[in-house]
């Protein structure tokens, strides 16, 4: 079992923050293809096209047969800790504040041998699972866990927790609690044992019974937050930008409808306000403060998602202003993402596919119900990764854009 | 006529009485016996707009984005960009915003004659029965009453419904907007036309959001103030504030709308001239 870690004490406010030290960052291109498949969560290595050899580290040539012909294939993650030690010493910073530090080297099943952090529950003989993920300098690092999630408290493992966002004992804001998925969320962080949940209202006019109910929760709080005014997103930062630790951005202004849809452009101008235009409000008022807070103690500021959709990647005709202003968020928060992991705060996209919702109506199923979808977001903060594609339609295009995405959009066209 | 010369010179001839009549006004503004009664709302981002049903087009509330101050974006100085709808906050309805106006000549805020934008105001005050009754309705009967007291409402000028519903500062409270829509006072579908054909009214004003109830929808003539009121060139105020500093007769309203080219309304700076107290 892991050492659970203890509620977080209230901060000594005359002691001074620590600043966030990153993990070493530079990579060589070849890495660079690893990273990409831990911001997914998914388990792949090089492997040789021609004589079928899995290698590790990413290299320009196969190490067996020296052909070109190499490709990132998903590979069986477990393996044995054939030996291990711990770091009592370090001249880099990063580890230095994060000593004793374990590391081993596991003997995958598929092949190669791996130098990789090692989790508390590994013991040297284990059987473990690798796992490739995302450290506080947003690139990849290998880490042996447990083969199995049965370990109490592992999510609390010090190893771990430096590539994973995890909402217990933080405190998150989602910046509107209008929506049927806002409200899912809020109660599915709640759920994970946040320490506060700040909840946005935008147009606090409009009564909303489930949000009034929301505000039932112990942990969580309402405030007025219109993502499209300003000095709304100016004076809640004011108020509660230096608690927040996970930022949700779930803005959703959807009207369907394309080029040759009403005469005038309020509508898709509303969206761009909503989605790109918010985000970069949210951005300019809460990055700078999330970014300092990136190593605020054990809990310190770790995330910033974005709830996209699938159709940020590939517009879809019949939401085509909406797609459009998905594809300029989906831009704007990779520039988001270089500026936070200065503090090692991760940018997590989340890009589902149709919803269960009032606007997405006359779609067929497979939809995503609320729940699904704040489902999604926790598993991808738990699981510290920076790209998640809820759903099957979304999973399907994801993976067919991936090989194709010509084709996804002649066949979205039809 | 005045040539453009004659007028530079000031050697046009001016009627002096009405030169004394101003020069008095000024005198008693400046001495305190007019008083000037702000009927505005500040244009603020969290100011409520009407709430049409989500697919329908709607109007922008107020925005207003930092240009510089003082700053490196211009050091000396300090200005907005703002962006709202023409019906946002404070606001004048021209006669073109309804369908019934369309087609009317000078229908719209750069064509209304500008003598209209000065009117007196007779404010009839329903707070009491607003308070009782969000869905309260003004009749031909109250008016009747209010000028068994008052006197008859004179020609050309505007009827203000007092609500006090700008009291009402939790801005939920103030749309009022329930499951089966808005619940606001307003006018009853007689006594529009009756204001128009009987007392040739110059528009009519209210303090909630629209010159209508709100479930004017549900009428037999949907929206009598804006269908009757804008079909015969009349005007309407909405948002407005402080109608319970007026008296009862005598106010004179000054109403000017932004200059917007066929513009069907503008957030505007209502203000009010009433007679100080006496003593």
């Amino acid at each position: 079992m892991t050492t659970p870690l203890p509620r977080p004490k209230r901060k000594d406010p005359i002691k001074r923050t620590r600043l966030p030290a990153l993990p070493p960052a530079p990579r060589s291109r070849e890495a660079l293809g690893l990273t990409a498949v831990a911001a997914e969560g998914r388990f792949a290595l090089q492997r040789c096209e021609e004589c079928g050899r899995v290698q590790y580290p990413p290299r320009q040539l196969c190490g067996g047969c020296l052909s070109a012909e190499l490709a990132w294939r998903d590979v069986p993650d477990h393996g044995t800790l054939i030996a291990g030690t711990t770091l009592h010493h370090s001249n880099d910073v990063y580890f230095r504040e994060r000593l004793p530090w374990r590391l081993g080297l596991v003997g995958l099943d598929c092949g190669p041998a791996i130098v990789a952090h090692v989790m508390e529950d590994c013991r040297i003989g284990d059987r473990v699972r690798m796992s490739v993920r995302l450290d506080r300098s947003g690139r990849a690092v290998m880490l042996a866990m447990p083969p199995g999630d049965e370990v109490p408290n592992m999510e609390d493992d010090l190893e771990l927790r430096e590539t994973t966002c995890h909402p217990r004992h933080r405190r998150v804001l989602v910046t509107n609690g209008k929506t049927p998925a806002g409200q899912a969320l809020v109660r599915a962080v709640a759920a994970t044992g946040a320490r506060e949940v700040y909840v946005g209202n935008p147009e606090p006019w409009h009564a909303s019974p489930p949000l009034a109910a929301l505000a039932e929760i112990p942990a969580v709080t309402v405030f007025p937050l219109d993502v499209t005014d300003s000095q709304s997103v100016h004076e809640l930062a004011g108020r509660i930008g230096a608690k927040v630790e996970i930022l949700v951005n779930n803005g959703y202004h959807l009207r369907p409808g394309g080029i040759r849809g009403r005469r005038d452009i309020n509508n898709p101008r509303a969206e761009m306000d909503v989605t790109y235009f918010g985000l970069l409000r949210l951005a300019r008022e809460f990055g700078p403060v999330l970014r300092e807070r990136g190593a605020d103690g054990p809990f310190g500021a770790c995330a910033w998602v974005n709830v996209l959709s699938v159709y940020a990647l590939v517009n879809n005709p019949a939401f085509a202003t909406w797609s459009a202003s998905l594809a300029a968020a989906h831009s704007l928060s990779q520039c988001l993402r270089t500026d936070l992991l200065e503090g090692g705060v991760k940018v997590v996209n989340v890009y589902p596919g149709p919803l269960e919702d009032e606007w997405q109506q006359l779609l067929p199923p497979p939809k995503l119900t609320p729940e699904a979808l704040a489902n999604a977001v926790v598993k991808a903060l738990v699981d510290g990764v920076e790209e998640v594609y809820p759903g099957a339609v979304a999973q399907e295009i994801h993976a067919r854009m991936r090989e194709n995405p010509k084709e996804v959009e002649r066949e979205l066209s039809l | 006529m005045s040539t453009i010369a004659e007028a530079a010179t000031g050697a046009v001839a001016r009627d002096p009485e009405a030169a004394r009549t101003l020069a008095r006004f000024l005198a008693d503004l400046l001495a305190g016996r007019i008083r000037v009664v702000d009927l505005t709302e500040t244009l603020e981002p969290g100011f409520p707009t009407i709430i049409l049903p989500p697919e329908l087009g709607q109007c922008w509330p107020f925005r207003s984005e930092e240009i510089s101050r003082y700053d490196e974006r211009g050091p000396g100085w300090y200005w907005n960009n703002f962006s709202c709808g023409e019906h946002t906050g404070t606001h004048f309805d021209a006669p073109i915003h309804w369908v019934s106006g369309k087609d009317l000549p000078n229908n719209a805020t750069d064509t209304i004659p500008v003598e209209n934008f000065i009117a007196e105001a007779c404010v009839l005050d329903c707070s009491r029965e607003c308070e009782d009754d969000p869905d309260f309705l003004l009749t031909i009967d109250f008016v009747e009453a209010w000028e068994a007291e008052h006197g008859t409402i004179p020609p050309r000028a505007w009827v203000f419904m007092r609500s006090d519903w700008s009291k009402r500062r939790d801005p939920a409270a103030y749309l009022n907007m329930l499951e089966d829509g808005q619940h606001t006072p307003g006018p009853d579908e007689e006594v529009v036309p009756w204001l128009i054909a009987m007392r040739d009214v110059h528009g009519f004003g209210t303090e909630s959001v629209g010159t209508d109830a709100g479930q004017a929808i549900h009428f037999s003539e949907p929206f009598p103030c804006h269908y009757y009121m804008h079909r015969n060139n009349r005007y309407g105020l909405q948002c407005m504030t402080n109608l319970d500093l007026l008296p009862a007769r005598g106010a004179v309203i000054l109403s000017a709308p932004l200059k917007i080219e066929q513009g069907s309304g503008s957030p505007t700076r209502v203000l009010a001239l009433v007679p100080a107290p006496a003593g």
